[in-house]
């Protein structure tokens, strides 16, 4: 669907431009800061940068309501401030710090938060949150909890098994799920050309019968609308919807990738185009900023960044006997696992739960499966008279039948 | 107290704990209407509705994407692999995204997988896997593997109430073969215990699944020669009871281990430096092994025979390991 006009042009609140544009600076700020610690050899391991990208992160994120789950990507630093996660969340995460969020057990963006936040950790495979958020999703609908969960997905990882497999099946339940796929047109060094004969992405949805968005992926106001209009019509039930929003990697693959494959003009295209100067220039023709708010933020944003930098830089790393442990949960100790329902459990309980089994198919009436003691299953296991010949020494003769629980003598029941 | 099959026993544990907790729930192919490709989920759609009982596209990481992602929101997905040769379809969801949760971001994943495995019914090199070995090998999963009725239906039910991923291999071997009296009522058999099935002072066979019945025939076959075998059913191949194991083979002083799983890489060569680590010096002989072939499992019966552990290969094994 492309995006229409009132859409684009849709009007927003004073604080909600402020709010995404702020978020937009604070995502470019946190990943600079990164990037100078990178270069002090404070980061440990790569470090990626969604320079160029931030209004699809902030403006996707930002039209999730509090309840809602969200699974960010290694580009989407920008997504997990929205949600609430504190910088130094981020900073003590990527210098494998003992005061991170995993304490130091993995980096980057990987790391979550189940019962505050909703965040679905990533893990590197791409691709793999795709069915994970939707089992959120339909878990939540079962709860009656009205979610609706979000992941973000690239150009390279939309060819991945998964991401078809997960976007079918979310599509087959009409999960409440909205998937971002950041069109940056590249994956590492392969462009875009070269890993899918489609001009545009979001004609993926077609093979799902699910409703599709192509955004301006540098226009956050667009990408912000788009989405909270696909974030309700999730929520109403319309089943998964795929925004693609073009954009541009405006550094290589990460830190080590000087992405010298990038063509000039692309780059300097795309460079013009930069989604915190564009939200800026519009706050200030609209009035809606002045030279004396954009300073009171810089500095805002200057003196928090400093404090959060400070602490992780402060932090120590993890003891090495803290390598134990943790591997299990251990039961109700280690974490009482209790479903949040919304809804009357009775419903989901016999006899309310109980129907008909059959199938029903539009036009061909009903279906019923075979059923009783001797329903024939798989690899003749019924009729044994039909089975020729047991191998030898592996049929369980019949004095044998119960020698399990008769010769047990110790431990077991 | 009536004679159930091993079938029947998994029907059970399942109706039970969705009847008692509205946060189980089980998603797969074919559960639904049909009940499940061996009818082990037969019922459960009528009794508990097209919410709790999810027919899935043909999508083994989906299904298993989708359970762990239940899972977060505090309920306990049982999936379904229709058969357990297509686990390894989702093989990565299992080892990087279930697996790793709660260690690497302190999330619980109570999710059982389980599905029905093992040869002996001419199913084939792709409907006869026994993959409990490429799990084994991942920290963060639990792996069970039961041999009767009884445990089937308590392991089960432990499985599910389990706060980790469960890998829950059931035999289908066995499924319609074993009959057992159970209690009537609730009860669950505890995760990471074995269990000695007989006891015997000559020597210790280790076993698991079906190849637990044929360690039994054998053994009968042995205690005719005077040597009286211990047979010990592991039940829980990760984590493994290492105390059962290690107490037997302290008075036995000798070990063969069985199982119907392919022999390099399989469980009896964990078990044999578990041994040299910590009771080198109680063994008589050396730690023996009667597992299948190292070929995939071939079709033909002659083959399927010729490729799988028996009784008199057993037999003969522990015959060997008795003379020294
Ligand atoms: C399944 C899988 N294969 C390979 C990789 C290694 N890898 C990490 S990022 C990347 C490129 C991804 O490109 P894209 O999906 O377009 O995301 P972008 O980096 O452009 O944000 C590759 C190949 C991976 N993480 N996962
Ligand atoms: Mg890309």
């Amino acid at each position: 669907m492309p995006v229409t006009e009132s859409r684009r042009k849709a009007k927003l609140s004073r604080q909600q431009y402020l709010d995404l544009y702020y978020y937009m600076r604070l995502n470019r700020e946190v990943e600079e800061t990164m990037t100078r610690l990178f270069r002090q050899n404070k980061i440990v391991g790569g470090l990626y940068s969604s320079l160029g990208q931030e209004a699809i992160s902030v403006g996707t994120a930002y039209a999730l309501e509090k309840r809602d789950w969200l699974a960010p990507m290694i580009r989407n630093i920008g997504a997990l401030l929205v949600k609430g996660v504190p910088p130094r969340d981020i900073f003590t995460q990527h210098m494998a710090k003992y005061t991170s969020p995993t304490k130091g057990r993995d980096g980057t963006s990987h790391f979550g938060d189940l019962e505050n936040l909703h965040i679905v950790s990533p893990i590197s495979m791409l691709g793999d949150l795709i069915p994970v958020m939707t089992g959120v999703a339909m878990g939540g609908r079962y709860l009656g909890q009205k979610i609706v969960t979000m992941t973000w997905i690239g150009d390279g990882g939309s060819s991945t098994g998964v991401f078809h497999e997960g976007l079918n099946l979310a599509a087959s339940q009409r999960a409440a799920f909205v998937l971002i796929l950041e069109n940056n047109q590249w994956a590492y060094s392969t462009p875009v050309r070269r890993q899918v004969p489609l001009e545009n992405l979001a004609d993926r949805a077609k093979a799902y019968g699910i409703a599709s968005y192509i955004v301006d992926g540098n226009d956050v106001v667009e990408v912000y609308t788009t989405a909270k209009e696909a974030v309700e019509r999730a929520r109403a039930g319309e089943g998964p919807i795929l925004i693609e929003a073009k954009t541009f990697r405006r550094r290589g693959h990460a830190q080590h990738d000087p992405a010298e494959y990038i063509p000039k003009e692309q780059r300097e295209f795309w460079e013009k185009r930069d989604p915190i100067a564009l939200c800026e220039a519009f706050l200030l023709k609209e009035k809606l900023l002045d030279a004396k708010g954009k300073k009171e933020m810089e500095e805002k944003l200057a003196s928090l960044l400093e404090k959060e930098r400070e602490f992780a830089e402060n932090s120590p790393m993890p003891p090495e006997e803290t390598v134990h442990g943790g591997v299990y949960c251990g039961g109700d100790d280690c974490h009482k696992i209790r479903p949040k329902w919304e809804r009357p459990i009775a419903e989901v309980m016999p006899p309310q739960s109980s129907v008909e089994p059959v199938w029903k198919v539009e036009g061909f009436g009903k279906g019923k499966s075979s059923s009783g003691k001797n329903a024939p299953i798989h690899f003749g296991d019924v009729q044994p008279e039909h089975r020729a010949q047991e191998p030898k020494g592996r049929a369980v003769k019949k004095s044998d039948r119960k020698p399990a629980t008769k010769s047990a003598k110790k431990g077991g029941r | 107290m009536a004679a159930i099959t091993f079938l029947e026993a998994i029907k059970q544990a399942m109706f039970e704990e969705m009847a008692a907790d509205p946060s189980v729930v089980l998603i797969g192919e074919d559960v639904g209407v049909y009940g499940g490709a061996f009818k082990t989920s037969e019922g459960l759609l009528e009794k508990f509705g097209w919410e709790r009982v999810i027919d899935t596209p043909i999508s083994e990481s989906a299904i298993i994407g989708a359970a762990c992602g239940m899972s977060y929101l505090g309920l306990r997905p049982i999936a379904e692999m229709q058969f357990i040769d297509f686990i390894v379809c989702a093989f990565n969801q299992i080892t990087n995204f279930v697996a790793k949760g709660h260690y690497l971001w302190n999330a619980p994943t109570p999710m059982v997988i389980r599905g029905p495995s093992g040869g002996g019914v001419h199913g084939g090199p792709f409907h006869s896997a026994n993959p409990e070995m490429y799990f084994v090998h991942t920290p963060g999963l639990k792996v069970v593997y039961p041999s009767t009725p009884y445990d089937a239906k308590g392991l089960l039910k432990a499985s599910i109430r389990d706060n980790n991923p469960v890998l829950f291999f059931e035999h289908k071997f066995l499924y319609r073969r074993i009959k057992e009296e159970i209690p009537a009522g609730d009860y669950t058999v505890p995760l990471g215990k074995a269990v000695v099935r007989r006891e015997g002072e000559h020597l210790t066979i280790l076993s698991y699944a079906a190849m637990m019945h044929t360690s039994l025939e054998a053994a009968e076959a042995l205690a005719k020669e005077g040597i009286e075998a211990e047979v010990i059913d592991l039940r829980t191949l990760l984590p493994l009871d290492e105390e059962t194991i290690l107490q037997s083979v302290k008075k036995t002083n000798k070990c063969l281990v069985v199982h119907e799983d392919t022999k390099t890489g399989g469980i009896a060569g964990e078990i044999t430096a578990l041994l040299c680590e910590k009771a080198f010096q109680e063994l008589d002989g050396p730690v023996l092994r009667v597992t299948s072939l190292d070929t995939p499992v071939p079709y033909a019966p002659t083959l399927e025979e010729a490729f799988l552990p028996n009784a008199q290969k057993v037999f003969a094994t522990a015959k060997e390991l008795a003379r020294y």
